[in-house]
């Protein structure tokens, strides 16, 4: 407690202006800014996915069950950042329970369960299905007996039942577009709802939510095909790497578009928080803002992925390349999301000054708190991929 | 029914039906009894025990200052803005825990010279240059009879 | 299987029963509480921010406040200048050059207590809420602490409380109101600027005070029905 006062107390010194007295402490730290971040690689990897298996990019197919389980990953851990923010976490059940109609956080659980159970899950145990009834048979002990539990006692693997499972399947991926969509719209809606607040209040923000989404996911499993390439000591199939690479730019292109209008339609409205949001977009934003967000984040992928869009570049130079500007993106998003959550809690309600907000190590809402909820999914995803490989999938086949 | 298609169903309905027991038994009993809330809430919060007294209070004893005060300066004013909050005092009377504020700094909260303090609401002095060979206000004002000391 | 059905039937229904009967007026009998703080009468002594802090079990320190008290100095060059030192609870220093200023005032400031609250919309369980009186309130054994409600306030008058760990705010001194007692921070002002009363009640001292005030809220664009109501609120304040 004493540690807290002292950094209020620090915190209260750096203040500029005048703000309400109960707003030198912010509320959401990084693990707010991690949640919606982590949601947006589920959304933006299902999405990849999907344009394989329902808008048939069949180029795509060596990263569709990649994608999938980095999705379910990434879901799995989401909520933990959330839960662990709260006050009186143990009584985080209560959301389910008792959710308010009216509170967009509230439909979080739904949803949340929603695309976790009848979304990824099924998705994937569909898909996975004929493969866990050929490894049940032909794996001995334990692991016979889990995949034996996986595939839920089924053992139908005539080529109907087959035909039935990827028909579901695809019913399924049709449904979870929209899930998708909902899945990360509404983490934007959580922000874009609240009317006090206007850096936070626009409508754009759940459209900006899904297509910056969608460029993080995109961005994460470009790499991820090439690292997991490069582990398992096999050829990178250039064809997938380069239709990824464009559909990350096609959406770099609508998500820079997006944000640049929010930003603009915000400069020549100039309404009455105007003054207040350009001296934090000019101060206390502005590397967060302009250097990792937009420049290193936007720009300068736009400008990679669209040179090799243009010219004929060699294929080691074109992976050095997706991998360097998969990096930036990534970054990029990343403080996308900082600077919605902690730049939309610097200025005051009554716009006549700033707090400040000092990232801690340790603590529930510290920086090591944040690289574990970080590096857990990948934790999740390499175990994942042991347990249900897609490469022996290609084998089995 | 093909198996895969059974599993799910029988799946979902298993997790849906003990979400809605588990639910049924962890709702509080009070919930939803006048809105989306813990109707008991309001009992709890409402059975809050009071620090601060009321000036009603202070003159069911006090009946003495109440009649000095009836056609004072500081007629209509609380006691607990210079006698601190006193319900342990009401309740307790041997309990002498009650301030008797009257230093330059305590009277100047109200009555020291303020650009931004409306001068017709309250008087105001200089509490730095006021009878500074005075170290109390009290010594010559009563509180309960302002000018009664300055005749 | 009889019972498992009425237990599953009824524990799908109960949430809902409020909204089920949504459809029914609110309540026409019984007190709708409302406030009315006059800035002209205001002296900035700060009572009202000291005494809140006794009453009600909030932290000393400088971060938590339910009311506290603004100092507006409006300079002849047109900068607004806004000081609240403490909440105003250590009393105000005049810090400005007596022939800088054109304009000078204390604005007390406290949760408006909406009526289309946004603090309580956002509520993801259910844990602060309305009372059938017009209160918005916290149920502190049910608060998870998430602090949506914070950030939704436009008024900045809440807080998570740092020992409780839940979402604290101004209860209008909801436990003296129901024992027929003013709220501390108006039991104690000495200018009687602030007022609160039965906005229902047309012969009440709030109704009274509005009749004969201009008055107005704060931030009336975002319509949050406030029920705080200001005579002498200038442009300036926000």
């Amino acid at each position: 407690m004493e540690d807290h006062y002292q950094h209020l107390y620090e915190m209260l010194s750096q203040v500029e202006g005048y703000i309400y007295p109960n707003e030198i402490e912010l509320q959401w730290g990084i693990l707010i800014v991690l949640y919606p971040y982590l949601t947006g690689l589920v959304a933006g990897a299902f999405i990849l996915a999907s344009l394989e298996r329902v808008f048939k990019i069949k180029v795509l197919g060596p990263t569709y069950q990649l994608a999938l389980i980095t999705a379910l990953s990434f879901l799995i851990v989401a909520p933990f950042t959330l839960i662990s923010h709260l006050g009186q976490p143990l009584r985080a059940y209560e959301i389910m329970i008792t959710p308010n109609g009216t509170s967009a956080m509230a439909i979080f659980g739904f949803i949340y369960l929603w695309y976790l159970l009848a979304v990824l899950n099924l998705e994937i145990w569909l898909d996975y299905r004929r493969d866990f009834v050929i490894w049940a048979k032909e794996k001995k002990g334990f692991m016979r007996g889990v995949y034996k539990v996986l595939s839920l006692g089924t053992s139908d693997i005539s080529p109907k039942a087959v035909k039935l499972d990827d028909r579901l399947g695809y019913i399924i991926t049709v449904i979870g577009i929209p899930s998708a969509f909902l899945l990360h719209g509404y983490v934007g809606f959580i922000f874009g709802s609240i009317k006090a607040n206007p850096w936070w209040s626009t409508v754009l923000m759940p459209v900006i939510f899904i297509f910056s989404a969608m460029v993080s996911g995109i961005a994460l499993i470009m790499i991820l095909y090439m690292v997991v390439s490069f582990l398992r000591k096999v050829k990178i199939d250039m064809a997938c790497l380069d239709t990824i690479a464009k559909y990350l730019f096609y959406m770099l292109i609508l998500d820079f578009t997006l944000e640049s209008l929010d930003q603009v339609h915000r400069i020549y409205e100039a309404e009455e928080s105007f003054d207040i949001l350009n001296v934090l977009v000019n101060g206390r934003l502005n590397i967060t803002l302009f250097i990792f967000q937009i420049f290193s984040g936007m720009i300068i992928p736009l400008i990679g992925i669209g040179a090799i869009q243009l010219f004929k570049v060699r294929e080691q130079v074109r992976k050095i390349i997706y991998l360097l500007t998969g990096v930036m993106v990534l970054v990029g998003i990343f403080f996308m999301r900082w600077n919605v959550v902690i730049g939309g809690q610097l200025f005051s309600k009554g716009f006549h000054g700033f707090t400040n907000f000092k990232l801690g190590l340790v603590g529930s809402e510290g920086l090591f708190m944040a690289i574990m909820w970080m590096v857990l999914p990948f934790v999740i995803l390499a175990f994942l991929l042991w347990l249900l490989p897609p490469w022996k999938k290609e084998e089995a086949a | 029914m093909p198996a895969q298609i059974n599993r799910i169903l029988l799946l979902f309905t298993a997790f849906i039906g003990l979400f809605l027991v588990v639910r049924h038994f962890l709702i509080p009993e009070t919930f939803g009894q006048y809105g989306h809330y813990r109707g008991a809430s309001l009992d709890d919060i409402s059975s809050r025990e009071m620090v601060f007294a009321d000036k009603e209070d202070c003159f069911a004893c006090h009946d003495d200052i109440m009649e000095i005060l009836e056609n004072e300066m500081h007629a209509g004013l609380s006691c607990l803005i210079c006698h601190g909050p006193g319900r342990e005092h009401v309740d307790d009377p041997q309990l002498g825990n009650i301030n008797k504020e009257s230093g330059r700094e305590f009277c100047g909260r109200c009555h020291d010279i303020h650009p931004s303090r409306p001068l017709d609401v309250v008087n105001q002095v200089d509490i730095k240059t006021h009878h500074t060979e005075k170290t109390n206000c009290i010594e010559c004002h009563n509180p309960h009879a302002l000018w009664e000391g300055m005749e | 299987m009889a019972a498992a059905g009425t237990l599953v039937l009824s524990s799908v229904s109960r949430p809902f029963n409020v909204l089920l009967m949504a459809s029914d007026p609110p309540p026409e009998e019984g007190p709708w509480w409302g406030i009315a703080i006059d800035i002209t009468t205001c002296i900035g002594c700060g009572m009202c921010a000291r005494a809140c802090k006794m009453e009600n079990d909030v932290p000393d320190e400088p971060f938590y406040f339910r009311t506290w008290v603004e100092q507006y100095t409006v300079l002849n060059n047109g900068e607004v200048k806004i000081e609240s030192p403490n909440g105003g609870i250590d009393g105000f220093k005049s810090s400005v050059p007596e022939e800088e200023i054109f304009k000078t005032f204390f604005v007390p400031k406290m949760c408006n207590h909406c009526s289309k609250s946004p603090c309580t919309q956002v509520c993801p369980v259910g844990a602060t809420f309305e009372s059938p009186d017009g209160v918005a309130l916290v149920d502190e054994k049910y608060c998870i602490g998430c602090g949506y409600c914070v950030q939704a306030c436009p008024y900045g008058c809440r807080y998570l409380h740092p020992e409780k760990k839940v979402a604290d705010k101004c209860t209008l001194c909801y436990h003296r109101l129901k024992n027929g007692l003013a709220p501390a921070c108006m039991e104690v002002c000495p200018s009687k600027a602030r007022i609160y009363g039965n906005l229902r009640d047309r012969d009440s001292e709030i109704v009274r005070f509005l009749k004969e005030h201009d008055y107005q809220v704060l931030k009336p664009h975002l319509n949050t029905g406030s029920k705080l109501y200001y005579n002498g609120l200038t442009a300036e304040i926000s």
